[in-house]
């Protein structure tokens, strides 16, 4: 089940209840078999937290993601969404970009899907958001393969955003950018939280990113969560075995 | 035992130079770290000491001396027999560097194929077994006759590493080792770097945009940006000390887990 709520006033955003999934293998009635991914994962996420989920490949961190997008079925469990609209920010902008067209059609197009607004307001609400991820105007003609890489996760934020959602899951956002590009965009993306007050699921394997931008980590490991709470208290003092043997890699 | 003098590597289809000028040097038995961003020439300088560059494709200047004979002049063959024989290279994604219709042993052995021809099959095969113990492979006999993909990620780079050291070369050019990897696993591959390090003697140069791993395996530690080299020294005076604005607006972007930029 994938509920959504209108906006009520509970300071919660997302509510992921004891939920079980994975994939079916296909085959005549879905007797292919069935592979589960995640075992009884269980947290929220407040109003204005961004919220860390770590693990290494394999853990379940991108079925996760998948599940509460709604573009795959809990096999049991409930996902309760308080906030219209939630958007994901994927790691490689250079897949998630049409490279066709150029970033102001990429940045209307949610819109023009979405029906409702007229040209005029299409483009404003554009350049609004262009503003907001620090994006000059004269990007709008670009097509993706002419902006650098931190330009172009600047664009996939934007389009993300272009729906004003309030809730983002950032699937490794700045994992393919240099050092000194991440620093930005983990910089513009504490700005953005405040300024549009937004929340976030934060997906990354990169601990001491998670350590600099997030207020609670979950840490997921073969598809269970072993340990989760506040940032500083799981870094400073690891309960789980995992935990420890991930901080201790990454120190 | 490796000095680079001044080299210059410009390709025919761009207008800037990929590498500007780069003097560098690796003294016996050192790991040197290149650190630097996307485009910055690291790995053009790393290709151009293995020789893997295109010759027809881009114009090469300087010198590259590897115990004191200059790569950049010698004749094909000898070139062929020294980047074979005394450079081995560990490029990041073991999945693509490997054939995956060939076995794993084979592919080990691959150098000593073509480098050692007059080896025998059996010592050829004692040599690849050797390697991959020497990697710390489980089980060799058994990873000898796997194919690429029944290994893990970590496994896989082991056997590139076990590929690069076969033939006991002087010089392991490393690009990038650990990037493709987990955390976990990528600090056992840097155990094992430095296992071989200590062991072996084998001199490294590590090239790495990540800061923090080649803070762990380096002792000194060049910065490149744009195709130039901006600064080097000891890791501890680059990573506490940096001299050079790039250098410290690089170090500054570290995400470490003091001082929480809580906002």
């Amino acid at each position: 089940m994938n509920e959504r709520k209108e906006p009520h006033p509970t300071d919660l955003v997302l509510e992921v209840q004891h939920v079980n999934g994975g994939y079916r293998k296909g085959g005549l009635l879905g007797r292919g078999g069935y592979k589960q991914i995640l075992f009884d994962v269980d947290f929220q996420v407040r109003h204005g937290q961004i919220v860390g989920l770590v693990g290494e490949s394999g853990s379940g961190k991108s079925t996760l993601a998948k599940l509460i997008l709604g573009l795959l079925s809990p096999e049991s469990g409930k996902i309760v969404h308080h906030t219209p609209r939630p958007q994901i920010i994927f790691q490689d902008p250079y897949s998630s970009l049409n490279p066709a067209y150029d970033v102001e059609w990429i940045l209307e197009e949610p819109l023009r899907v979405y029906g409702k607004y007229d040209r005029a307001e299409r483009k404003q609400r554009v350049r609004d958001i262009l503003a907001r991820v620090e994006l000059d105007e004269r990007f709008l003609s670009c097509r993706p393969d002419e902006l650098s890489g931190g330009q172009r996760q600047r664009v996939s934020i934007a389009a993300a955003l272009i729906r004003r959602p309030r809730f983002l899951i950032a699937d490794e956002p700045v994992s393919a950018l240099d050092v000194t590009v991440q620093a930005q965009v983990l910089r513009l993306m504490r700005t953005l939280r405040e300024e549009l007050d937004l929340s976030y699921l934060f997906i990354s394997h990169d601990l001491n990113v998670v350590y600099q931008i997030c207020d609670r980590v979950l840490v997921l490991k073969g598809g269970v969560i072993v340990e989760q709470g506040d940032v500083e208290t799981v870094f400073r003092n690891p309960q789980h075995a995992y935990t420890k043997r991930l901080l201790a890699a990454a120190e | 035992m490796l000095e680079i003098q001044d080299l210059h590597v410009k390709f025919h289809s761009r207008d800037h130079e990929a590498v500007g000028g780069v003097s560098l040097r690796i003294d016996d038995g050192e790991i040197l770290g290149l650190v630097g961003e996307s485009g910055s020439g690291k790995s053009v300088t790393a290709m151009s000491i293995a020789g893997l560059l295109p010759r027809k494709q881009c114009a090469l200047r300087g010198a590259i001396l590897l115990d004191g004979q200059d790569l950049l002049l010698a004749d094909r063959s000898i070139l062929r027999r020294m980047q074979g024989n005394r450079i081995g290279v560990v490029f990041q994604e073991p999945m693509s560097s490997m054939n995956p219709l060939l076995r794993v042993g084979v592919q080990v052995g691959e150098a000593l194929r073509i480098h050692q021809p007059e080896l025998r099959p059996e010592a050829r095969r004692a040599l690849v077994l050797q390697a991959m113990a020497d990697v710390e492979l489980p089980n060799p006999e058994e990873c000898y006759r796997k194919y690429p993909h029944e290994l893990s990620g970590g496994q896989q780079q082991r056997a590139m590493i076990a590929a690069a050291i076969v033939s006991r070369p002087s010089l392991l050019l490393l690009d990038e080792p650990t990037t493709a990897l987990d955390v976990t696993i990528q600090a056992q591959i840097l155990e094992l770097l430095k296992k071989l390090n200590a062991e072996m003697g084998m001199s490294m140069l590590f090239i790495s945009h990540n800061l923090n791993v080649v803070r762990k395996l380096c002792a000194r530690v060049a910065v490149m940006q744009k195709g130039l080299l901006v600064e080097t020294g000891s890791t501890d005076d680059v990573f506490h000390r940096p001299q050079h604005p790039y250098t410290q607006r690089l170090i500054a972007s570290i995400p470490t887990r003091h001082g929480r930029e809580v906002s």
